[in-house]
């Protein structure tokens, strides 16, 4: 397949494997911040391969991991109300609220799901089904934020009244600057997220870059390409230096994608955000603006979030912070397993926990 | 979520300046064609064209020089080490 089979050529990846070795010569320590990202490295088996001195550390970068709890409650309250269906992307499905339960186990029991693969299905399911309200729950960070915020706008043009989302979006860079202010927590280096970066520009981490002294290379998905970001942080690491470089040219530019970023920025507005593990963080999230409050969940379904404790026993907060791994949890691969998740950084597919239970650490 | 294999594009409907009508790419998934929303893409495409899609929009449309760029930058790292068999096809 074009633009995919060349950069997954194993002629590639493996004298890229022997550079990052021979280029490698300070110890570092680098987030990876995106899930995605956590997956790849995992998948590919590079944990084992890399220099020893290179110390990888999960970040906060799993949608679903860091909705919480409280947000999760309130998605399930509103599917036991009668006449709501939620239309959800599938990795929400079994994520599990203060409760235990999730929405599979209320699907159980009645209340209507329904898995979508982008929100404009949801929107068509609205369409189909005039005598409910369709409740989409908005969670993701810059990459799904846009196309949300156009299905509204399409739901606004097309004047379909029973839809809304319930907004738990996100915004990257904050949480960065929460984690990097910890002094617990020692990051040399960070593995920028791939598609975020698409939306936002390679050009929005300059500021961490200079404020904290960080090396940043924001790079794409695949082996070859993951080494070659590697490679770069080791020389800026080798050098001293601390500037942002990009890796993944085919997919991400200095300014981002203007376009996606105006239709973000016309339907949503910052708010203060709660992230799981994380506590609130200030302007970390997305509101949908006063103009489309017929859009938005809190406001059309009077949605109160009542503050909630995170699954007893469960460590995803301190794993989201990248201050323990996920076999330092008590409940992992006992209690807690793929099948039968605690927490949601086992959940999801990107969590850090399932990493670890799928690929072994 | 982030899927990293670019999409063909098939056929294109809609008009790039009017949000009011329906920004549509069919792209070529293994053998099946599939609607994408185009209304968030940074570049608007051309048949034929490569698109980075994300829950059903298309956020990027790949430029060849950019792509082009960045495999020549990878081989050039890798070539660090590693002399290649036929040293004429590197750049
Ligand atoms: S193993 Fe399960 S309970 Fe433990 S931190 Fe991970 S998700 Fe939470």
């Amino acid at each position: 397949m074009k633009y995919l089979d060349e950069f997954r050529d194993e002629n590639l990846a493996a004298p890229l494997l022997q550079e990052l070795h021979r280029t490698f010569s300070k110890p570092f320590r680098v987030m990876e911040v995106c899930g995605t990202h956590t997956m790849s490295i995992f998948r590919n088996g590079l944990r084992s391969l890399l220099p020893k001195g290179l110390k990888l550390i999960s970040g906060p970068g799993c949608p679903v991991c860091v909705t919480s709890a409280a947000h999760i409650d309130a998605i399930l309250a509103i599917a036991e109300q009668t006449n709501m269906r939620i239309a959800l992307f599938g990795d929400l499905l079994r994520v599990p609220g203060s409760t235990g339960l999730s929405l599979a186990n209320g699907s159980a029991k009645g209340a209507k799901v329904d898995v979508v693969y982008s929100p404009m299905d949801a929107l068509e399911i609205a369409r189909s089904h005039p005598d409910e309200m369709i409740v989409f729950p908005g969670v993701g960070f810059e990459t799904t934020t846009p196309g949300i915020a156009a299905t509204i706008l399409a739901a606004d043009n097309c004047g379909i009244d029973n839809f809304t989302v319930f907004s738990t979006h996100k915004v990257m860079p904050p949480p960065l600057l929460a984690l990097l202010d910890d002094p617990d927590l020692k990051i040399d280096a960070l593995l920028c997220p791939g598609h975020v970066s698409t939306i936002i520009g390679a050009s929005a981490y300059v500021p961490l870059a200079e404020t904290y002294k960080l090396a940043c290379v924001v790079g794409g998905f695949e082996s070859a390409d993951i080494l070659q970001a590697m490679i770069m942080l080791a020389k800026q690491i080798n050098r001293g230096e601390s500037k942002v470089e990009n890796a993944y040219t085919r997919a991400v530019r200095w300014e981002g994608n203007r376009r996606a970023q105006q239709m973000t920025a016309a339907i949503f507005e910052p708010v203060d955000m709660e992230w799981r593990g994380l506590g609130y963080i200030p302007q970390s999230g997305l509101g949908i603006r006063s103009k489309y409050k017929h859009y938005d969940a809190v406001t059309r379904l009077g949605i109160n979030l009542i503050p909630a404790a995170e699954p007893k026993g469960c460590l995803c907060g301190e794993i989201l912070k990248g201050k323990k791994e996920p076999p330092a949890c008590p409940l992992y691969g006992k209690r807690c397993t793929p099948g039968t998740p605690v927490g949601p950084c086992m959940v999801s597919s990107e969590g850090t926990c399932a990493a670890f239970y799928t690929y072994g650490g | 979520m982030c899927l990293a294999v670019p999409m063909k594009v098939l056929e294109i409907q809609g008009d790039p300046d009017d949000f009011l009508s329906d920004q549509v790419a069919l792209v070529d998934i293994d053998g099946i064609s599939k609607e994408i929303r185009l209304d968030i893409v940074d570049r608007w495409p051309d048949v034929g064209d490569y698109l980075i899609i994300h829950a059903g929009f298309a956020i990027h449309t790949l430029e060849p020089e950019e792509a082009e760029e960045n495999i020549r930058l990878m081989q050039q790292m890798a070539a660090a080490t590693d002399i290649p068999d036929n040293p004429s096809e590197m750049p």
